[in-house]
């Protein structure tokens, strides 16, 4: 018996191995690029190059159209990396044997979906931050309270990964798993206020949003940019989301 | 030295029992083959031993642990290269064997599986764009690249065309000769046969038969097949009187004498006799084929008389 050949050379932690992976393979994606980054991105530069987007509007109860806008446009690229891309991308690896195939690796569990939450989540947060810095850059309001604004946004990170890993425990197929992804973009994003912005809807309309996640998620931004430290109601009910469906989800999940 | 010990192995899903009662054990060094038909249990088997599921009943140890329990000492000393596993299919091969061996504490050097394996061309190519064989190559250097002590290979030349078979088959044995113990799961006896030291033939759940695939075949009294052509006319009663001899046919010159093992050996004394050469001669000798066919209908027997009797 020969002893064979070891090869301990540029060692990495095994979980920023399979992160840096998970990031180029997302990069060989296209489509997944092009909804979470490329879209929200356009969007935001369309919206600040109209005239009068950054005048104060008395239909958005006195604030401008950007700033109404940005933190919708923030929390729909998180919505898109953490609710549309990352169920189908674990789904996928389901069915495709992969999570299966990392089981019989030393590799713990935990580090495979793990670094796909960070690389999903910090490109989500990474895009936030491009829009940000475009939005002010425009002549959008600088948020009063930049502390609360970005305990907000964390939040609704949390939320949105919550709710994508919701789905991905409890759809059985990858197909399935696209298919509630984007059904459940219609509603979280009309409460959050996409086509309806929050500040014109009806009182009824209005208190389902502050209870929605996305809807509380916008709420907080927004008060936050105004200055004020957000309700601890908008953000209990995104920490409660996030909880319920992180529960569920580690309970639920499948590995094959 | 066992390194592999299944005992009483019983796994259910839900109502279909998969696996019924298995026992065996694997030594070092060894290559030792589980065989059977679709469905009966040959996978679920494999998976108890990787740690992959947990057993209903009985016990599974690998290497004296339980690959449950002891899942990290489990996976760093077994590699496996299960079925129907893919990888990403835009990952390269280049990054899923650096990807892989940071898995492990005492990686192989990739570079020299790439070698041994053939892919030294494909580094830079991605999984999905690979053909079938060079996924499967890749997949076994994967199983290996941790440097295991058990290898576990499961369909390991299905969808494989015979000479990536053959290139395959010499791989393994290969493999064996660094010390390596290899647990085979297949249905092709030709496979189990070439490279088997062992092969539990496991049949509806339970283990029907376990040997050497030459003793498999040699216990049963399974009918040699002997065809010549004799170079003088022979009295086919003459033949037909042979105590180990069953049937004489003729097909135009050439003689079929079917008969059991000792057959041959009293077919060509005769002829030696007579002074009659046996030109063409050919022998086609019971493969483990045969015995598998044998064994598996046997326990269908079995089985239905076990529904009878009860």
């Amino acid at each position: 018996m020969t002893t064979p050949a070891t090869f301990p050379l540029h060692r990495r932690h095994p979980f920023w191995k399979l992160a840096r992976i998970e990031a180029v393979l997302l990069g060989r994606t296209p489509q997944a690029v092009i909804w979470m980054a490329v879209l929200p991105i356009a969007a935001i530069i369309v919206l600040s190059s109209l005239h009068g987007t950054t005048v104060p509007n008395q239909a958005f109860g006195g604030l401008s159209a950007l700033d109404v806008y940005l933190p919708i446009i923030m929390v729909f690229s998180l919505v898109m990396s953490a609710i549309v891309s990352l169920p189908g991308v674990l789904t996928t690896y389901r069915e495709k044997g992969i999570l299966r195939r990392f089981a019989t690796t030393p590799v713990p569990r935990s580090y495979v979906l793990g670094a796909q939450a960070v690389i999903y989540l910090g490109i989500g947060v990474a895009v936030d931050v491009i829009l940000f810095v475009i939005a002010i850059a425009s002549g959008a309001e600088v948020p009063g309270d930049i502390g609360g604004f970005i305990l907000s946004l964390l939040l609704v990170a949390l939320v949105t990964l919550g709710i994508g890993l919701l789905v991905t425990a409890l759809a059985p197929s990858a197909r399935v798993a696209q298919a509630i992804g984007g059904v459940l973009l219609f509603p979280l994003m009309f409460f959050a206020g996409l086509w309806v912005p929050r500040s014109t809807m009806s009182p009824a309309l209005r208190t389902i949003s502050d209870y929605s996640p996305l809807g509380a998620g916008v709420r907080a931004v927004q008060a936050s940019i105004g200055g004020q430290w957000p309700a601890a109601a908008a953000l209990l009910v995104m920490v409660g989301y996030t909880i319920v469906c992180g529960a569920i989800a580690v309970r639920m999940f499948r590995w094959e | 030295m066992a390194v592999i010990e299944v005992d009483r192995l019983h796994k259910v899903y839900g109502t279909k029992v998969a696996v019924d009662d298995v026992s065996f054990t694997v030594d070092e060094g060894e290559i030792f083959g589980i065989l059977g038909p679709n469905g009966a249990g040959k996978t679920t088997t494999a998976e108890c031993i990787s740690g992959l599921r947990r057993p209903d009943g009985g016990t599974v140890r690998v290497l004296g642990r339980d690959p449950i329990r002891d899942r990290a000492e489990t996976t760093t000393t077994v590699g496996v290269q299960l079925q129907h596993s893919e990888l990403q299919p835009n990952l390269r091969v280049r990054e899923a064997l650096e990807l892989f061996s940071s898995f492990y504490p005492r990686p192989a050097d990739w570079r020299e599986l790439v070698d041994v394996l053939g892919l030294e061309g494909q580094l830079g190519a991605r999984f999905a764009k690979l053909s079938g064989g060079q996924q499967q190559r890749l997949s076994i250097a994967l199983a290996l690249i941790g440097n295991p002590k058990i290898a576990i290979l499961d369909e390991l030349t299905t969808g494989l065309d015979p000479v990536a078979r053959r290139d395959t088959w010499d791989l393994i044995d290969g493999i064996r000769d660094r010390g390596v113990t290899i647990l085979l799961i297949t249905h092709f006896m030709a496979e189990a046969e070439h490279l088997c030291d062992r092969v539990a033939v496991i049949d509806a759940g339970r283990v029907a038969a376990l040997d050497s695939p030459a003793a498999l075949t040699a216990e049963l009294d399974i009918k040699q097949r002997i065809r010549f052509v004799p170079s003088e006319p022979v009295d086919e009663s003459d033949l037909l009187a042979l105590p180990n001899v069953d049937s004489v046919n003729r097909h135009g010159d050439e003689f079929l004498v079917i008969g059991s093992s000792e057959a041959l050996s009293e077919v060509t004394a005769l002829l030696a006799k007579q002074s009659i050469i046996a030109h063409r001669l050919r022998v086609e000798q019971p493969s483990l084929d045969d015995a598998f066919i044998a064994i598996t209908e046997g326990a269908e027997a079995r089985n239905a008389k076990g529904r009878d009797d009860r």
